[in-house]
Parts: C-alpha cells; structure tokens; sequence
C-alpha cells in the first residue's frame, strides 16, 4: 500500500485515534469541523508528532514509535497544499516555485509557470495574486517538489464559489496526472463525491473503516455516516421483540435480522413520496401528517411536516410539480421500504442504550 | 574639543549590538518553539536584565570578570591582563543590558508570523537553516530592525553597568554617558551640555530612520 497511518494523539481533551491505509488513489477524509482531519494530515507530514502509532508513506516508515523513527518533514516527501496555501510572502511566485525546485532542473521554470497559467505573475509577490493564483501557484510549488503523496486541505474553503468549479476542474487534472496517494480533507459530501474515490469518514477523532465513496453515499452504515452524506431526517428507534418502533414518525417496522445493533433510521428529504405516486402498497410504509412549513427553492419545494401522532418534524423534497398535486390527495406520505436506512450509532458518542 | 567619547561609544554600542541581534535572534527563535512552561521560565530568566538596575547587571559582570574572580584571576596568571576598566568590557556589560529588547521584539515578531508557512517549507524540504534566515527572518524584518535600533540606542545611553565594569577613564574608556557624568560631577556644566546636546542628536537620528525604515517593507502589500 501507499500510505498506512494508524495512530494516536491526545491534544488536551481530544483523542485522536485513526487507522486507515490506502493505494495510489484519492482518498477523502470526511468529517464535520475539528473532528481531526486536519490533525491528521499535519501528522502524516511531520509538522505534528502523534503520541503513537505509525505512518508509512510509500513503502518508508517516516514514524513509528515503538522503534523511535520519527523522520523530519523534509524526508518525508509529503507534499501539503494549506487552507490558505502558505506562500513565502517575501519571495515572488517565481521564486517561490524556484525554492524547492532541485537546482539540476531549475532550466523547465517556464514550462511550469505555462503549465499552472502563471506566465506573467513571474514577479508578483504572493500579496497581490488572487485567491486562484495563489492555489496554482502552491499547487505547483508541491508538484516540483517531485513528492510521493499529496495532502489536500479543504483546498477550496477559501475560494470564491464562482471559482471552486474552475479550480476544481485543474486539480483534478493535477490528481490524474500524478498518479499517487492524494489525501483530500473536506466537510463539502458533493465535493468529496465528484472528487475521490474512496472515503474515511471521521467523527471526534475515531475513523470508520474506508469505504468507496458509493457504497458510502448509497448505503451509509453510521449515524455520522447518513448525516455526512447529506440524510436530513435520522429518527431514534426503539426495540420491541420482533419490531422496531421509531416514536418520533409513531410507526412500528418489522425488525430486519441482519440490522441488530440498528440505533437510528435514515430517511433522506428526496425518497419521500406521496402516497398517490406508490403503486406496490406493498413496498411502502405510510405516514398520515401535517404540513407545519413550506419553503421554495430554486427547483423543488422542501415541506417540513409532522407525522400523526409522532413528535418529530420530516424533511420532505419534491419536484414543483408534484408539490401542486399534494392538494388534490389525503396527507399521507410514503416512505419506500428500500430507500430506509438503518444506521448503526457511533461507537464513541452514541453508545447504543 | 576632543571626540574620543562619541568614538567610544559608537564602537562600544556597534559591536554589542551585533553580539546582541545573532545572540537575540538564535535565542528568540529557540525559546519560541518551546512547550508552555519551559517557555516561561525561561523567558523570565532571560528578561530579568531589562527590569534590573544597571548597578546590578554591573555588580554582577564585576563578579565574573574582575581579576579578583576566578575567570579573573586565569586570564591575570596567562596573559597577565585584566579584564575590566576596558572598553571592551563595556562591550559586555552592554550586551546584557541590552539583549531582552533584541530577544523580545524578535521572539514576539517570529511567534506573530503563520506557522503553516514554516510548515509548507519544511514539507517543500527546505532546509531549517534556510527556512530561518531566507523565510522567517525577511518576513520579521520590521520587528528585528525595531530590535536592533532600540538595542543600539539604549546601548548607546547605557551608563550604570558600564561605569562599573570599565570606569571613566579619559580617552580610554570614556563614553558620552560617562562624560556628561564626569562633567557635571566636576563642575564643567557647559561640556557636559555640549555631550548632551551630540547624544540627543543621535538618538533623534536613530528615532528618524526607524520611522523612514519601517515604511519601506512591504513586499507588495498595499502599494
């Protein structure tokens, strides 16, 4: 494998605690804001010190602490693209590529300047380029640099959202061209789909096992997993012999055998249909409500509504169309029985009661 | 009207304050990086000499350095010398009193600069030494000219510590301060003036440049 990283650090009352691995592939560290994404790059390339564990980069263990190693970030050859891409302010972009560039091949600047459009930025200092320059320019900087992993992290935080789309666009390319382990830390789910290939899903400091971002996005295992993957309606649900019951939609459901530590149920907003649109009654479980909200997006109406009998609000997403039909009909939804996903808890912040 | 003083004291303030950047600068940068409480005792250790009164900082450069101490009494029975009641000895005497303005005005410079610049040069296998001179040093420059000026200045003032260690001692040890000291107390009040006036000049000066200097670095910001 490409990058192995299992390791522990304790950073006042946080824990961090990943254990993952990956090939030459793009790999997404998903997770909701100071869950350690970042830790755990600034780990992998040496800029923090875990307090045990062991990362192995391409083959060449650059730490582990049961034998000592402990390599500086210089022989790690870990390639790190920051939030705010850390240029050397006092060195033109020129220069700042130049740097890190081994002096045998400083002759192909140009062709590099052409190849990340910075032909003509030469001379600027890294104060008067635009937020796209700046990427491109450290971008660059890391690819001269010849390393044999690159680290993302939320590459596209800082950017105007008219260019994420371009820029996103020229790193992927750069991705496909360098043929390596790329990590890429984000909390965006749409981003992470459209970028990697597989994804670690981390929630306060503990990782899931790694996934392909479809069985992900398509069959989340987790409460952390669902909601990461954009799921709006997760209900608590309760056991009763050989049925579940979910208080909060006051709907009881057959107990699925090969789900016995289920502690949640994930509905996404978009699966809901109403029940006039169901033709296999079968294949459905029906919920009579009441609309408390509507509210209009550019493309779809999004209901906010209580079941009968139940103390929980639903998410509810519908095309227009369909929203000037729901009159017409008794209130009942329909929920498609393969479309419900049952998710286990997390193991560190749910335990399951 | 002999110059002697002027020439003392430049020469006294120059070379200590080249001793007190390289020694302000390395030693800024090493305690920045240290962990909390290590980092605060020695900080305090090092900061003591700007809160002391020269007297002190002078009675105790007399205790290591006199021939009466041991290292006095080494360089008496090798070299047959002593090592206060010299110019150079003010030299030292400077260094410690100026040294906390050098070491403080670069180690809060080097710990306001973003880390994850270091960081991304150190992952760009720059070299520390390189990352420490090329990167981190050009990018304090306001605060290390800062430093050094005030270093310069203030070693220029520097009276107490110096009157200890290397005395007045006309055209050889003399500096402004002690001049204008040894004037007054020797009832001469217009020479003493004389050297007042030269002192306040050059600290003007040094003021001056401080402030022309300071706007000048910018490296494409707002222009």
């Amino acid at each position: 494998m490409s990058i192995y990283c299992k390791i522990k650090k304790k950073v006042g009352k946080f824990n961090l605690n990943i254990d993952f691995q990956a090939e030459n592939e793009t790999v997404a560290l998903m997770g909701a804001s100071g869950c350690g994404k970042s830790m755990t790059l600034r780990c992998i390339a040496g800029i923090e010190k875990p307090d045990s564990g062991r990362i192995i980069i391409n083959g060449q263990t650059v730490y582990d602490s049961e034998k000592g190693i402990n390599l500086a970030p210089q022989k790690r050859r870990a390639g790190y693209l920051f939030q705010d891409f850390a240029l050397i302010p006092n060195m033109t972009v020129k220069k700042n590529i130049l740097v890190v560039m081994p002096k045998e091949k400083r002759g192909s600047i140009e062709s590099v300047m052409e190849r990340f459009h910075l032909t003509g930025l030469e001379n600027h200092y890294p104060a008067q380029l635009s937020g796209g320059q700046k990427q491109r320019c450290a971008i660059a900087r890391i690819i001269v640099s010849a390393p044999w992993i690159i680290m993302l992290d939320e590459p596209f935080s800082a950017l105007d959202s008219y260019l994420k789309w371009q820029l996103e666009r020229e790193i992927m390319s750069v991705i496909n061209e360098f043929g390596k382990t790329v990590l890429f830390v984000s909390h965006d789910r749409d981003e992470v789909y459209r970028i990697s290939d597989k994804v670690v899903v981390i929630e306060n400091g503990r990782n899931e096992p790694i996934c392909t971002k479809q069985v992900l996005y398509q069959h989340p295992q987790t409460y952390a997993d669902a909601l990461l993957t954009g799921c709006k309606n997760i209900f608590p649900v309760l056991y009763e012999e050989l049925t579940i019951r979910v208080p909060d939609l006051a709907l009881k459901l057959e107990s699925p055998k090969e789900y016995e530590d289920v502690c949640f149920l994930g509905i996404r907003a978009k699966q809901i249909l109403p029940e006039f649109m169901v033709e296999d009654k079968n294949s459905a479980v029906f919920v009579s409500y009441t609309v408390e909200q509507v509210t209009e997006a550019v493309f779809s109406m999004i209901l906010m509504v209580r079941p009968e009998n139940g103390h929980g609000l639903v998410r509810w997403e519908m095309p227009k169309e369909v929203y000037h039909k729901l009159s017409l009909y008794p209130p009942v939804l329909a929920i498609p029985k393969k479309e419900i996903l049952y998710l286990k808890a997390d193991r560190n912040i749910f335990p399951c009661g | 009207m002999d110059l002697f003083p002027l020439w003392n004291s430049l020469r006294i303030s120059f070379v200590a304050s080249v001793i007190t950047f390289f020694l302000g600068i390395l030693i800024a940068n090493y305690v920045a990086k240290l962990p909390g409480f290590l980092k605060g005792v020695l900080d305090a250790v090092l900061t003591i000499p700007m809160v002391l009164p020269p007297t002190v900082v002078g009675f105790l450069i007399l205790k290591m350095i006199s021939p009466k101490s041991s290292l006095g009494m080494l360089v008496k029975q090798y070299f047959d010398a002593t090592l206060t009641m010299k110019w150079q000895a003010a030299i030292i005497a400077v260094v410690v009193v100026t040294f906390p303005l050098m070491y403080r005005t670069a180690r809060s410079s080097f710990e306001a600069f973003d880390k994850n610049i270091i960081a991304a040069g150190k992952t760009l296998c720059l070299s520390d030494v390189y990352i420490f001179w090329r990167v981190l040093l050009p990018n304090c420059k306001e605060g290390i000219i800062a430093g050094v000026v005030l270093a310069f200045a203030r070693g220029l003032g520097e009276y107490g510590a110096t009157s200890m260690v290397a005395g007045y001692i006309a055209n050889r040890t003399a500096t402004i301060s002690t001049t204008v000291a040894y004037f007054w107390q020797t009832n001469q009040d217009e020479k003493a003036m004389r050297w007042v006036m030269i002192n306040l000049a050059i600290s003007f000066t040094v003021m001056l440049c401080v402030n022309i200097f300071e706007k000048r670095i910018s490296f494409g910001k707002g222009k």
